[in-house]
């Protein structure tokens, strides 16, 4: 068969933007190679999305009814649908749980995997994978020789393109197997709002705020915008917020529509991080900084002054 | 306490990358312990100095990856592997984890960590394919963890927070920034580094894995939007610009 399986992803019950990004690359592949689509959601009462995945191009939608998340009894599950399935490609995102649970899959399923994808195309009915490689500064495109083509999608680097698949829905109970690994509890109190690694929007900022009581001022564009909160290492080392913002080279890849900079000089390893943003606007009172040399709008001034007249005018005309 | 600890080396951050066909030129790259995996050296230190045992620093790749295991010596390691692969496809994570799996199981390690990802490739593979092809438990993202005898108790990053779990030895993990503050390798250690063997590890010692990747090119990255400097007389003239440009020009907001 020349399926393409996609692994959908939720959050506290609601369907992550990457699941109906990797649907439609999944139909794009599945047009070119003859296939059809099969999504796979795994948890409780998902078939309430399948109209969601039917709509971007999903054919048939597998629902596996599943407790918490944990990535042996997970990656157990995904395997045996693929067992089922046969697949000639299966797209998983490459998300904090896709790389929790994805290797093991690669693994069960004896199947290549090329992780944290941008692009793909179709040749001689195999998959070509684009991937950034070296922080960005090059990109390299790739085949995977196994029977089983296992591809996992950076977030925001597909486009979401509405075409109607059948969407029929069919119940699976797969076996979950045990997990070693026992959860014991989850803290969530530390993490920002919006996910960093998947937001459209972000806005961060760097040493250049000054300190913590500043942070307000770039939260506030950032919930004007839905965008989520940011910060560079700088920032980061000097404590004035934790570490699961960070982007850069020792903190998070993110590829947003938008990354607005604020008081962020750009040290190459935070470019590392945010270089494959689509458009990148550089707030900063150094005009030589080099977050210029990658902004696409770049103002040079004092962002306690720009951030909140910034803030003000997207108030006026989002409403 | 037996640990292995992943050592990869990687181009620095600031070196400048040269596309070729295949690969990149090497010619002039100054190479460096992809960061992740100092974080993954010191956790490994730190077990034994409290626990007693090993911990051996393996490495896969060309000769010159050896520099990188004189550094994990030089930081404490005990002994130092070195994974000789001349025609290396540093992107083939399956093949990496069958070679590491295959050394791991024949050292009977309790514990294996690694980075969360390396810096050149990002893929975030290698360590949990490990624990997958040896059937043990991992926790990726670990910023805690406490061994007692063969109980494990970790923290670790998910999305939007952290995560407590339980598991037991043998067990596989990747290290998060968080984790610990990876050591400078002291002048003793960097001096009696150099003397110390490097064990050589041949891919047919270790089962020849077949690739299942091909890298079918590399090419420089796509160009950039090209951008401009906003000129206004005040903050509101700047604001009322760059909004114009994103929602009429960029359409992104």
């Amino acid at each position: 068969m020349s399926n393409v399986l996609i692994v959908g992803e939720l959050k506290d019950g609601e369907l992550k933007k990457i699941s109906r990004e990797i649907t439609s690359a999944g139909r794009k592949i599945a047009d070119s190679i003859g296939g059809k689509v099969v999504a796979l959601l795994i948890g409780s009462g998902v078939e309430k999305h399948a109209p969601e995945l039917a709509a971007v191009g999903a054919d048939t939608i597998i629902t596996v009814n599943s407790g918490e998340y944990n990535a042996e009894t997970y990656s157990n599950l995904v395997a045996e649908v693929i067992k089922a399935q046969n697949p000639a490609v299966v797209l998983l995102p490459h998300t904090s749980q896709g790389k929790d649970y994805s290797p093991r899959v690669a693994v069960k399923a004896n199947a290549g995997i090329v992780a944290d994808v941008v692009g793909f195309s179709v040749d001689g009915g195999k998959v070509v994978a684009k991937k950034p490689i070296y922080s960005g500064k090059a990109y390299a495109n790739f085949k995977v020789n196994s029977p089983i083509q296992i591809f996992t999608v950076r977030p925001n680097s597909q486009e979401i393109t509405q075409k109607a698949g059948a969407g029929a829905v069919e119940a699976a109970s797969p076996a979950a197997g045990d997990a070693k690994v026992k959860i014991v509890s989850t803290d969530l109190s530390g993490g920002s709002k919006v996910q960093l690694t998947e937001a459209s929007i972000i806005v961060s900022g760097g040493r250049g705020i000054k300190g913590p009581e500043n942070w307000p001022i770039l939260q506030e564009l950032a919930d004007t915008l839905g965008a989520a909160l940011g910060a560079s290492r700088a920032a980061v080392d000097a404590g004035w917020i934790s570490h699961s913002h960070q982007v850069g080279q020792t903190g998070k890849t993110v590829s947003p529509n938008c990354y607005i900079a604020c008081g962020i000089s750009g040290a190459i390893q935070h470019l590392a991080g945010m270089g494959s943003s689509k458009y990148i606007v550089a707030i900063n009172k150094d005009g030589d900084a080099p977050i210029f040399k990658v902004a696409t709008y770049g103002i040079v001034g004092d962002l306690f002054e720009v951030v909140p007249a910034v803030t003000a005018e997207f108030k006026k005309v989002l409403g | 306490m037996k640990i292995i600890v992943l050592v990869k080396q990687v181009p620095d951050t600031e070196t400048s990358i040269k596309v070729g066909d295949k690969s990149i030129n090497e010619t002039g790259i100054k190479w460096i312990i992809s960061p992740y995996d100092e974080f993954a050296i010191e956790e490994g230190i730190r077990l034994r100095e409290k626990h007693g045992g090993e911990v051996i620093a393996v490495s896969l790749g060309p000769d010159r990856v050896v520099e990188a295991l004189r550094t994990a010596y030089a930081m404490g390691a005990d002994r130092a592997v070195h994974i000789k692969v001349d025609n290396y496809v540093p992107f083939d994570t399956n093949n990496t984890a069958e070679l590491i799996a295959s050394f791991a199981k024949a050292e009977n390690a309790d514990v294996i960590i690694g980075g969360r990802q390396s810096i050149d490739t990002d893929s975030s593979q290698v360590v949990v394919q490990v624990a997958e092809l040896l059937s043990i438990p991992h926790v990726a993202f670990a910023v805690n963890l406490e061994i007692n005898g063969t109980a494990v108790k970790a923290t670790k990053e998910v999305e939007g927070g952290t995560q407590t779990i339980e598991t037991s030895t043998p067990v596989a993990l990747t290290a998060q920034k968080g984790l610990n503050e990876p050591r400078y390798p002291s002048l003793k250690g960097i001096m009696t580094a150099k003397k110390k063997p490097v064990e050589t590890k041949s891919t047919a010692d270790l089962g020849s894995p077949v690739s299942k990747i091909e890298v079918v090119g590399l090419e420089p990255p796509p160009p950039r939007i090209p951008g401009r400097k906003l000129e206004a007389a005040d903050a509101n003239a700047f604001a009322a610009q760059l909004v114009k440009a994103l929602r009429e020009e960029a359409k992104v907001i």
